[in-house]
């Protein structure tokens, strides 16, 4: 389901320049986020009725074909409850330890997604209440979903 | 004088060991799809009681036998290892199916390269998963062991721990 007009209108007169790109896919509405203005849009679209976090999660694009120019894409998706319309975000974060506002204020959902990036692909969240590894041991050196980790981890690592 | 101590001896040696084989209970502990096959070698079709060894125990304090039915991740170790050292010696293992054994197709950071890292491990059950013959097969091959007196993988096959499991 699209994003309706009025959603749309309302998010660019209180965010100019937030949404740099809405799309259709199959259906859904896809809005490509500034960073920082990430925290905003959420909290402006939670209060217009997206009150489900569905999921929180990021891709590494080093390794693909038509790299963004961000290295990371995070992504959330969002569901309005009730009616069902769904919104996808997407923002772009760079660097070695990149770093994104949390939205774990808005949706408590967000504390252990956050968390499971942070440990899978080593992005940062600032105002997260508990920023701890939760798949990986807590000793755990790098984060295995990035595309430069080596698949059989570092070396020494495989020791049990 | 002396024949006749080794005779007593072997004669309670085997009926110790008649019972130890005609009962060995498995552990409640299933880590993946080869769970699955191992719950089925217990339900009636196969029918694991005809070998003594159906009574899975929830607590490792009551099993002497651990099947460790599929990949075991990183982070499982502290708490396999940790089960294992309660269990009650004497004790045996078996490593069932490619993952237990080898970690099978799962060569990554994430899982451990076969159980025997971590446990010493008694019979390697191959398969993926194995069918319910074959993890019965193997349970005989532990009772065959039993029968003729050869120790546990725990007393036999030094692993980090130390044959307990801890120290």
């Amino acid at each position: 389901m699209s994003l309706d007009a009025e959603l749309a209108a309302s998010l660019a007169a209180l965010l100019p320049g937030a949404v740099e790109k809405a799309e259709e896919v199959r259906g859904e509405t896809v809005l490509q986020v500034d960073a920082a203005s990430l925290h905003a849009v959420c909290r402006h679209l939670r209060d217009r009725g997206f009150n489900y976090l569905t999921d929180v999660t990021a891709v590494d694009t080093l390794d693909l074909l038509f790299p963004s120019p961000a290295r990371f894409t995070l992504v959330y998706h969002l569901e309005r409850i009730p009616g069902g319309e769904r919104i996808r975000l997407k923002a772009g974060v760079s660097g070695d330890e990149p770093v994104a506002d949390s939205v774990s204020d808005l949706w408590p959902a967000a504390v252990w997604g956050e968390r499971e990036v942070y440990d899978l692909f080593g992005i940062r969240f600032h105002g997260h209440p508990d920023l701890r590894r939760i798949m990986m041991p807590d000793d755990w050196e790098g984060h295995p979903l990035r595309k430069d980790y080596p698949l059989q981890g570092f070396p020494g690592q495989r020791e049990v | 004088m002396a024949m006749s101590d080794s005779l007593i001896l072997t004669t309670v040696d085997q009926a110790k060991h008649w019972a130890q084989r005609s009962s060995l209970w498995p552990l409640t502990f299933g880590l993946a799809c080869c769970a699955i096959e191992m719950m089925t070698s217990t339900a009636p079709r196969y029918d694991l009681a005809r070998f003594g060894s159906e009574v899975f125990r929830g607590s490792p304090r009551q099993a002497d036998l651990m099947i460790v039915s599929g990949r075991v991740c990183r982070k499982m170790v502290p708490q396999v290892r940790q089960l294992y050292a309660q269990m009650a010696s004497p004790k045996w293992v078996i490593a069932m199916g490619a993952c237990a054994s080898s970690a099978g197709i799962f060569d990554n950071y994430a899982v451990v390269q076969g159980v025997d890292h971590i446990l010493p491990v008694d019979v390697y059950v191959p398969g993926c998963p194995p069918s319910p013959e074959a993890l019965i097969y193997g349970i005989m091959k532990i009772q065959d062991k039993i029968r003729r007196g050869l120790p546990p993988a725990a007393e036999a096959v030094p692993v980090a721990g130390g044959a307990s499991g801890v120290s």
